[in-house]
């Protein structure tokens, strides 16, 4: 019998230690769920991506939902790097969970200088959201490809010395060639993944159920795509993967991190119910004692069958 | 509707009363009220028992046959008692999520999110009410009508329909000591030309402090006139498409005029009741 009171939660994301692997994913966490639970107990807090001026964000409808999932059109309706630094990052920094900033632009000059701009005392990591899938038309993004993927990253990581982690797109063809990209271009870590490009209409009307026609696809729905994109992903890079997709319960949770993830971030089940980010800590916690797990490098990484080492 | 609830307590912050809850509630009840309306009468814990009249709970809808309604369905409180341990929903079926509701069976349980939202104020210098809805609008501003009995306010509820016998909330309004007129479709005298004068009148009176509304853009137009004319001010509950319903996502932001500026709110969080001269 191991000695269970030794049971560590802890994930580490290339120099980072977080206490736990949950965090939440962009987009679906905000101050308003401060009131719900205590914030604290999460691994990370990673903030609704931020560009560098307002943005007004997409027509509504914003979001529909579709079997076993959602899309949302929201179009990243932001306040700018004004409001960040003077309103939300004193705000966040009261907390001791790490802050992981999102931020994305539509060139390479712009995310540039808000990667340079947001790299503040407080804010512990950045994620580059180089794949959201509602900024350009047709969900182009600098993730699609693995040259732009490469061109965007190695701006950014000249602008600043926080741990830079890249969001990719689960809607490229190329997922390995564009994590290889990220990874050669000096990324710390990949956030794997972000939503998937789908539609929806509307029968009796016609009409696209989203105000902005196509929207990004989240929830159970995508699961099993997140989570073959990060078991491409963990075995072609060095760099830890921090897998999103889909993720609503304890056996999703074990499922990325079997197939490599170091942690996992949360989105839509949130929204589904408010308080699921402690409730899986918990049961993580709860299940590696039953297991007699004392770490979670036991389970990272741990997928067996012949087909899992012999593809290279 | 995948979700299925733990039982594994979640910490808050010392000292913390959650704004809202997840709760599992038990059906008392679930019945037509008249052609169109179904009520469901929930057994409700206390925890999510604190209520204000125009707040909205975040449903997690059972899947009817054929169809999943994952996002969960803001509804409008239409009645909660926290003492009874009551919580009850007026419901039109619309779409999945109120066809999911209909197939609610006495003893189901079912999983509820709240209370959200900024409910309706009823300021001291508010004493002479007016509330002014339509169809299942009534039904979001029917707890107003206890409120207003609680504070020693007089009411006057016009109800508006297609058809007389489908006026809703009608007895409900009645029994906190509301005045009631019922206006329809039918006779022509839902129509705002021919409400206007009948407001006016009252107005002239001096019977109309404040007006309540909720839903319909055309009685929203007709209020936010008179309400400028005779500076009456009010508030107005709205609805929009929701995903979270706490505020994260910002799926269901409305634009409002505010001074010159239109300015984006979300209706879960700064909403559902704005001020009817700044609704758009």
């Amino acid at each position: 019998m191991k000695d269970l009171q030794t049971i560590d939660l802890s994930a580490r994301i290339g120099a980072l230690t977080l206490k736990n692997p949950i965090m939440p994913a962009s987009g679906t966490f905000s101050e308003d769920l401060a009131d719900v639970f205590d914030l604290d107990v999460l691994g990370a807090h990673v903030l609704k991506t931020i560009m560098h001026g307002t943005r007004a964000g997409n027509p509504t409808p914003r979001v529909c939902d579709i079997q076993s999932g959602m899309i949302n059109a929201i179009g990243i309706p932001s306040k700018g790097i004004d409001y960040f630094r003077d309103e939300m990052l004193p705000y966040w920094s009261e907390f001791k969970a790490p802050l992981v900033v999102s931020i994305s632009a539509h060139s390479y000059d712009e995310f540039a200088r808000l990667c340079r701009e947001v790299s503040l005392p407080g804010v512990t990591a950045i994620e580059a959201n180089i794949s959201c899938p509602n900024i350009e038309a047709d969900g182009n993004a600098f993730a699609m490809r693995p040259d732009t993927t490469q061109e965007i990253v190695t701006r950014l990581r000249t602008e600043t010395d926080l741990p830079l982690w890249a969001k990719l797109t689960p809607n490229t063809g190329e997922p390995v060639e564009v994590a290889r990209a990220a990874e050669e271009a000096g990324a710390d870590a990949l956030v794997v993944a972000n939503t998937m490009l789908g539609m929806s209409i509307d029968v009796d009307s016609r009409r696209p159920r989203l105000g902005n026609v196509m929207g990004g696809m989240s929830g159970p729905a995508i699961k099993p795509i997140a989570l073959r994109m990060t078991y491409q992903c963990a075995r072609a890079c060095d760099i830890p993967v921090i897998g999103c997709g889909g993720i609503s319960t304890l056996n999703d949770v074990l499922e990325f991190l079997i197939a490599g993830a170091q942690a996992v971030q949360v989105g839509t089940a949130t929204f589904q119910s408010p308080t699921v980010m402690a409730r899986l800590i918990a049961e993580l916690e709860g299940w590696m004692t039953t297991q007699e797990i004392t770490s979670l490098e036991e389970v990272i990484g741990s997928i067996e069958g012949s087909e899992a080492g012999v593809f290279e | 509707m995948t979700y299925i609830p733990t039982t594994v307590s979640v910490p808050v912050p010392q000292g913390l009363r959650p704004r809202c809850s997840e709760a599992t509630c038990r059906v008392v009840s679930n019945t037509p009220v008249n052609g169109e309306y179904r009520l469901l009468t929930l057994d409700a814990p206390e925890a999510i028992l604190d209520c204000q009249p125009g707040q909205f709970f975040q449903l997690l809808c059972p899947a009817p046959e054929g169809e999943n309604p994952f996002l969960r369905r803001p509804m409008s409180i239409y009645g909660y008692d926290k003492s009874a341990g009551r919580l009850e929903f007026l419901y039109k079926i619309a779409g999945a999520g109120t066809r999911g509701l209909a197939t609610l069976r006495p003893d189901d349980t079912f999983n509820v999110l709240g209370p959200l939202g900024q409910g309706f104020s009823m300021p001291d210098d508010w004493q002479n009410l007016m509330l002014v809805a339509r169809g299942v609008g009534l039904a979001t501003l029917a707890p107003l009508a206890r409120m207003a009995q609680e504070r020693g306010r007089k009411l006057t509820a016009i109800c508006s329909a297609r058809r007389p016998e489908l006026a809703m909330s009608v007895e409900l309004f009645e029994s906190y000591g509301a005045e009631v007129i019922v206006v329809h479709d039918e006779d022509g005298s839902s129509t705002p030309e021919a409400l206007r004068p009948l407001i006016e009148a009252r107005i002239a009176k001096g019977d109309v402090d404040a007006f309540y509304t909720c839903g319909s853009s055309r009685l929203l137009r007709m209020l936010q006139d008179l309400g400028e004319s005779h500076g009456i001010p009010g508030e107005i509950a709205m609805e929009q498409q929701m995903a979270c319903g706490l505020g994260m996502c910002q799926a269901c932001v409305r634009s409002f005029r505010v001074g010159d500026r239109i300015i984006q709110r979300r209706v879960c969080r700064e909403g559902p009741v704005f001020p009817i001269s700044e609704a758009m």
